[in-house]
Parts: structure tokens; C-alpha cells; sequence
């Protein structure tokens, strides 16, 4: 399969980048949106010239290190996958690619298709801790935990912070991603003692890093490789509302 | 009022605010619809109605007490509805300075997208329905109290008419995404509620269309007159 491929290409953080045009030629159709990126590289590279920049680590969906924008949808056109995982047997031999970095404010361009995704970071950051007895290991199944809660804690936690929700959403906004890591704590017993503080931090530093907010599109969704449900979103709104009301103390405010 | 502030300072708590102030706005127009209605029941049934609204509460409280005591929570309400709005905007637009070259907005509802110029719209609407019916400003023949007259003096107007249907219309498809996301804002997690919230706020959009298109489409049409 061959394709022509428009790459944003930048040197470095807030220098101007520009598209530039490449041809990929002879890709296999098994082989994945990764793949078929390291073979231009190899040819740019054997010609002198710079690779293209991307983030990648696991190659398998789980890691979250990858992503960027192909024709304008995070990940690209499938459903529920990462773009290492994107095969190139998705597209039609010939067709025309258009490559971009995640953009968001909150997630600066380092490089090429690589962003600066420390503000997720500092999210998490923010939600602190959860109160646990440290010391001898507890007893499996000591913590009695409900199956359906159980589930939509393990679905929260399937967020692999990989950026899509924000790269997708027309307001740049990080609810999604924030929504999933409160979320899979405030469906557990452990998570129960610092919810509602955890939430107001966690919604204040999202506001902070410069991400928009929610405006219930759904792209988010639709964007997520794990398929993460802005229910989400609903249940964070609840808790800050009912922490604001109850007037939780925060200090940093 | 501290929490409340504090509150309103998160974008979650702008959106809230926004939630608050559009279930109050909604109620008014499901009421105004309603009240519009009285139009069918003739001229008598719609005046002695208005009158009613001016006289409401008395003699507890003094005659347009109650009228002017729900104008001012209705403008307090469009006030807070429209300032979260423009702050929330604001905030989102700086989110992402630079744009991307290509984008497919396929999973955008047509009503999320005209959120914000289908707001400004209804706005601007309201001023003009204002000067229109309450203080008969640009209205041709204006009589105070005449409730039913001005209406069907009003709409024999086709641009007037026209302008008005447009209006409904953008309310409605607002109403729309407005009436399901307040459920989401709020943090409903009744799955059952949930489920059905959609359909539901589209049923009431299309009722809400149909049930304040009908009045002046039954003056242009001939069925109200002044006769």
C-alpha cells in the first residue's frame, strides 16, 4: 500500500512548525500506524534527514504513550484503539494522511507529534493520597468491595492517560481523563476517606493547567481507546457540588 | 455565600450555575407556552389571564408585586445563565490557541455545536420580543392590556412571524442539549434516568417548538382573529 502522508513537523517548543509531505511506500496492510511511521523514518533517516518525532513505548495499547491526531480523529478512525494498535489495513491503498499532534494549550508541542503531557501529572498530583493501614499485608477480601462497584472502579482505572479525551474534545478540555482517576477511587472503600477533598483538587488543577470544560459533546468518549463513559463526568460534578455544599476545607483555595 | 462563591470560582461550579439558571428559564417557558395557549380559548380567557398575572397575590401583596418579583428572578436568572456561559466560553477558547488543520466533528450533535450562537439568538430574541409585546415599542398598534389583540396584530406580520419561528426553533434545539446535560452537570446517576434523558429532552424540545409555533401559524393561517 502506498500513501502520502502531511506531518506536522516542529524543532522545538514554541517554535513555528510547519506540515511537511512524505510518501510512504510499500506498507504492508498488517502492519500498524507505528510501524509504517518508522519506515518513513528509516528512509528520512538514510537520506539525512530528521525522523519524525513520536512518543511510543508498549506497542500494545496499555501503556498510553502514544497518540496524534490522523484526518482528524484522535488515534485515528477505529473505534477503541491506540494508534500503535491502528493497523494500516484501516485505510484504503493511496489515501492521503494528515498527521498532527495533540492541541491543547495544557499540552505544549515538544517536538513533531510529541507533547509535553505533564499537566496530567500534576492532576493526579493533586488528588493526594488515600488513607491506608501500611505495615503486614490486609487479608484478600478483607475490604468487602460490591461487584458492580468493583467494575466501574476497574473501568475508571482503564484510563491510560494517553491525551485522546482532550485532543478530541472541541473545548480541549481534561474532564474525561480527571473524571476517570477520581472516579476509580470514589467507587472503593479505600478511596472513601479523602473523595470529596480529592475532587475539588483534582477539578482545581484541571482548571489550573488551562484545559476547557465540559460541554457534554461526547467526544471525548468516542475518542477514548478504553472506552471510558463520560458518566464520569457526571459523578465528579456530583462530588464537587456535594463537597462545595458541605463545605469540605481545601487549602490551597 | 462563601461556598456558594468558592464554588462558582471552578468551572464545574460555572457550569452548575449555568444548570440552576436554565432549569428556571425553562420552567418559565414551559409556563409561557402554556399561557400562550389561552390564545385558542378566545379573546376573553387570554386578557382576563394577563390580568390575572398582573393581580396575582393580591391583596397580600400590592398589584404587580408578584409579576415584578418573577421579572426580576427571570433577569437574574438569564444573567447568571449568560455570564457562566461567556466565562466558560472564554475559558475554552484559550484552551486551544492553535486549531487543528483538519477535524471531524461527526460525534457533535447539531445542538451541542449551536450551543453558544443559538444562546446569543434566544437573547437577542428577548429584546425584541420585549419591545414587541410588553412595552409595545415596535409593535404597530400597541394596546396595553389587549393582550389578545396585540398578539394577533403582531404575528399578521410574515417577517414578524418568520423572525419568531426562527427564534422557537434555536430555543428548541437549546432546550435540547441544555435539558439532557443538566442532568450530567448536576451528577444524576440514576441509570434508568439516565437512559431515557435524551429522548426526553428531545420530546420536550419538539413539544415546546410545536406548542409555540401553533399560535402564531393560527393568526397567519386565519384561524385567530380580531374578529
Amino acid at each position: 500500500m502506498d500513501f502520502t502522508l502531511h506531518v506536522w513537523r516542529q524543532g522545538t517548543p514554541g517554535s513555528k512548525g510547519d506540515f511537511e509531505t512524505y510518501q510512504a511506500k510499500n506498507v504492508a496492510p498488517s502492519m500498524s500506524f507505528l510501524d509504517m511511521l518508522d519506515l518513513v523514518n528509516e528512509e528520512l533517516t538514510r537520506d539525512g534527514g530528521d525522523p519524525i518525532a513520536f512518543e511510543h513505548d508498549c506497542r500494545e495499547g496499555i501503556c498510553g504513550s502514544c497518540g496524534m491526531m490522523v484526518n482528524g480523529m484522535a488515534h485515528g478512525p477505529e473505534d477503541l484503539v491506540t494508534v500503535c494498535q491502528l493497523h494500516m489495513r484501516s485505510f484504503s491503498d493511496g489515501d492521503e494522511l494528515w498527521i498532527e499532534p495533540w492541541r491543547a494549550d495544557a499540552f505544549p508541542v515538544m517536538r513533531d507529534l510529541v507533547v509535553d503531557r505533564n499537566a496530567f501529572d500534576r492532576i493526579i498530583e493533586s488528588g493526594g493520597y488515600i488513607s491506608v493501614r501500611t505495615g503486614s499485608a490486609p487479608d484478600a477480601n478483607a475490604v468487602p468491595v460490591p461487584k458492580p462497584d468493583a467494575d466501574k472502579a476497574f473501568d475508571a482505572a482503564a484510563c491510560i492517560g494517553c491525551g485522546a479525551c482532550v485532543a478530541a474534545c472541541p473545548n480541549a478540555s481534561a474532564m474525561l481523563f480527571t473524571a476517570a482517576k477520581a472516579g476509580h477511587l470514589s467507587y472503593l472503600p479505600q478511596g472513601q476517606p479523602e473523595r470529596y477533598e480529592r475532587a475539588i483538587q483534582m477539578v482545581h488543577q484541571h482548571d489550573e493547567e488551562g484545559f476547557g470544560n465540559c460541554t457534554n459533546h461526547g467526544a471525548c468518549q468516542e475518542a477514548c481507546p478504553k472506552g471510558i463513559s463520560v458518566d464520569y463526568i457526571s459523578r465528579l460534578n456530583r462530588d464537587v457540588l456535594r463537597a462545595r455544599l458541605a463545605g469540605v476545607a481545601f487549602d490551597s483555595t | 455565600m462563601r461556598r456558594v462563591t468558592t464554588l462558582y470560582s471552578s468551572s464545574v461550579g460555572k457550569k452548575i450555575a449555568m444548570a440552576l439558571s436554565g432549569i428556571i428559564l425553562f420552567g418559565f417557558v414551559l409556563m409561557h407556552m402554556l399561557g400562550n395557549l389561552k390564545a385558542f380559548e378566545g379573546r376573553e380567557a387570554m386578557n382576563s389571564y394577563a390580568e390575572f398575572l398582573r393581580v396575582v397575590g393580591t391583596p397580600i401583596v400590592p398589584e404587580y408585586g408578584v409579576l415584578w418579583l418573577v421579572r426580576i428572578a427571570l433577569l437574574a436568572a438569564v444573567g447568571v445563565h449568560a455570564l457562566s456561559a461567556f466565562q466558560l466560553w472564554r475559558q475554552s477558547r484559550s484552551a486551544r490557541t492553535h486549531r487543528y488543520l483538519k477535524s471531524r466533528s461527526q460525534v457533535f450533535s447539531y445542538a451541542s455545536r449551536t450551543m453558544r450562537w443559538g444562546g446569543v439568538i434566544v437573547l437577542a430574541f428577548i429584546v425584541y420580543h420585549l419591545l414587541h409585546m410588553t412595552t409595545g415599542t415596535v409593535h404597530p398598534d400597541f394596546e396595553y392590556g389587549s393582550v389578545y389583540d396585540n398578539l394577533v396584530i403582531g404575528f399578521q406580520s410574515a417577517p414578524v412571524t418568520a423572525f419568531y419561528l426562527v427564534a422557537v426553533g434555536a430555543l428548541s434545539i437549546h432546550l435540547y442539549h441544555g435539558l439532557w446535560s443538566v442532568f450530567s452537570t448536576l451528577g444524576n446517576e440514576n441509570v434508568r434516568v439516565n437512559r431515557i434523558r435524551r429522548p426526553a429532552a428531545a420530546a420536550i424540545a419538539i413539544g415546546m417548538f410545536l406548542g409555540y409555533a401553533v399560535v402564531p401559524l393560527a393568526v397567519v393561517l386565519g384561524i385567530l382573529t380580531l374578529g
